[in-house]
């Protein structure tokens, strides 16, 4: 039972990272039809900016916010000057884009910072928390809080606010957004921004569980993408749930079979939903694209 | 109101739109005709500003809007319900409505609305429905009626009566007639070329990219060529 519990923490912990870099890939997808590669180098910079920040004195939530503001301006970089120069490109044009800008933000990483991996204090102390005779890390608690937080924030926006509206409506049909007269560039460098932030966040959230260096976006990414998948490309519920489902795949796969093979999970889930389902579990939302 | 000179446009290589002289009045309703392909989406796109243009100009107010982008061109008063209705099919009816005021900063939004949902009540008993699930006929009212939301000087209409059953057709343009009366100056482009022309001030008939004829609406319905090419009648 504590062995049980202490699976479906970690399980639960790793699945809100990922689910937060899928909502980041769902947001981008949505408002531009761009699968964006480069979305784990905002987990990368969230966490790695903030480690930086704080070891020249900067104190945490200062460095966080630092970084989260960093990101976000290098999201609006790149969509200014990588993905809008290239409108009207094809898919996988713009999809070879985002996997150069990704290398492009690795290697800058490795010569602005370092290639050694780094770690940052979790927020309230090591001391494990006893649940049920499992012990749990406060940080996870973070983790987990920092992602509710984050999905709550997106779902008010989407819903509840003109612009977020607008984000919805661009989604489900470019050319008619226009007309009504939503700036559709606009919208897509909000996309940018937002997605970036909610990546920096999460690489904040988790770097004092599992440290971060220069490369850890690409498999963060490729987590990432495959709970995108999983739970339907394009559906920002089905990224959350979708992310939390892969998580504890891995966390119990790797508790009960054998954690070698932990990393391989998100590729089978690849191959699995592209060779059973492609349109993920919870479909995607009805896009009418013209 | 609107002045369209020697408008040309293209798909990559192919030119659409050849030349195009048009304008519309203060006031009016005037119809756009014309075979499949002739090129009336497209020129409605230009004026929009969703498709580019090659040549010519195009000036609204007798000022230049031809390299505006289209959110600005909404905020001049040109607002559009496309062919094929184009809904924010996942929103509801209420939000697609609302996005129709998108680029508005007044306090009269659901005054405006309420408006909307009296000219086709039903959109106001599916107000939180999801638009993509309403019928067509449904989907073009609710097209027009968010179009209207950005409370146009110019409404652009693209086949408002395309795959309505009469009955609808005819509610349409009644729909239309009572905008003149609100001073809403309309280019509409019909298939039903009949009843465009009889609720038309003037028209235009469009053979590929180019006007072929043109005149009072009446005057039209009677020209034997016209009446021969676009009326059904030999
Ligand atoms: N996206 C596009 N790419 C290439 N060619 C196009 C495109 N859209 C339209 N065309 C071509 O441009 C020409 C004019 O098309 P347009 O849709 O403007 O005609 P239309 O008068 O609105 O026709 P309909 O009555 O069928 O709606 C046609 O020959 C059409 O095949
Ligand atoms: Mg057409």
């Amino acid at each position: 039972m504590a062995e049980f519990l202490q699976f479906l923490i970690s399980g639960l912990t790793v699945g809100a990272v990922y689910a937060l870099v899928a909502l980041g890939f769902t947001l981008i997808y949505n408002a531009s039809g761009v699968v964006n590669f480069a979305q784990g180098e905002f987990v990368m910079l969230g966490g790695m900016v903030t480690v930086f920040a704080a070891a020249a004195g900067v104190p945490l939530p200062l460095a966080a916010v630092i970084a989260i503001c960093a990101a976000i301006a290098i999201g609006l970089l790149l969509h200014r000057f990588a993905i809008e120069p290239a409108r009207g490109a094809s898919a996988v044009t713009l999809i070879i884009i985002t996997i150069g800008a990704s290398i492009l933000l690795r290697g800058l990483a490795a010569i602005v910072f370092d290639k050694q991996f780094h770690k940052l204090p979790a927020f309230t102390g090591d001391t494990p928390v006893d649940m049920l005779g499992a012990a749990v890390q406060p940080q996870s608690f973070w983790v987990l809080g920092g992602t509710a937080v984050v999905v709550l924030a997106l779902y008010i926006f989407l819903e509840h606010t003109l612009l977020g509206k607008a984000v919805l409506a661009t989604a489900a049909n470019r050319l008619a957004a226009r007309l009504v007269g939503i700036n559709t560039t606009t919208i897509m460098a909000l996309a940018f921004g937002g997605s970036a932030a909610i990546g920096a966040i999460a690489g904040i959230l988790v770097t004092p569980i599992t440290l971060t260096s220069y490369d850890v976006g690409t498999l963060l990414a490729l987590k990432g993408f495959a709970a995108a998948m999983l739970g339907g490309m394009g559906n920002p519920v089905g990224a959350v749930v979708g992310g939390m489902l892969l998580g504890l795949l891995e966390a119990f796969g790797a508790g009960y079979i054998s954690s070698t093979y932990k990393d391989a999970f998100a590729f089978l889930v690849i191959l699995i939903v592209l060779f059973a389902a492609p349109q993920g579990l919870f479909g995607r939302r009805a896009v009418e694209r013209v | 109101m609107l002045e369209v000179a020697n408008l040309r446009s293209a798909y990559g290589r192919i030119e659409v739109l050849k030349g195009i002289d048009l304008d519309v009045q203060t006031g009016e309703i005037v119809a756009l005709i014309g075979s499949n392909g002739a090129g009336k989406t497209t020129l409605l796109r230009t004026l929009s500003g969703i498709q580019p243009i090659t040549g010519g100009e195009i000036r609204f107010k007798g000022e230049r809007i031809d390299r505006l982008p289209p959110h600005l061109r909404v905020e001049l008063g040109i607002t559009q319900s496309p062919e094929g209705r184009q809904v924010f099919g996942p929103l509801s009816v209420e939000d697609n409505l609302r996005l129709g005021a998108y680029r508005r900063r007044d306090r009269e939004i659901g005054q405006d609305r309420d408006r909307i949902f009296a000219m086709f009540p039903i959109l106001a008993e599916k107000k939180h429905l999801m638009a993509g699930g309403l019928s067509g006929g449904q989907q073009q009212m609710l097209a027009i009626g968010r179009a209207l939301m950005g409370r146009p000087k110019l409404l652009l209409l693209d086949e408002p009566s395309l795959g309505l059953s009469p009955l609808l057709v005819d509610q349409i343009l009644e729909a239309i007639v009572s905008l003149k009366k609100d001073g809403i100056t309309v280019l509409l482009v019909e298939q039903n070329a009949s009843a465009a022309l009889a609720i038309a001030d003037r028209g235009y008939v469009l053979e590929t990219g180019k006007v072929a004829y043109s005149g009072a609406g009446s005057t039209l319905l009677a020209d034997p060529q016209v009446k021969a090419a676009y009326l059904g009648v030999a």
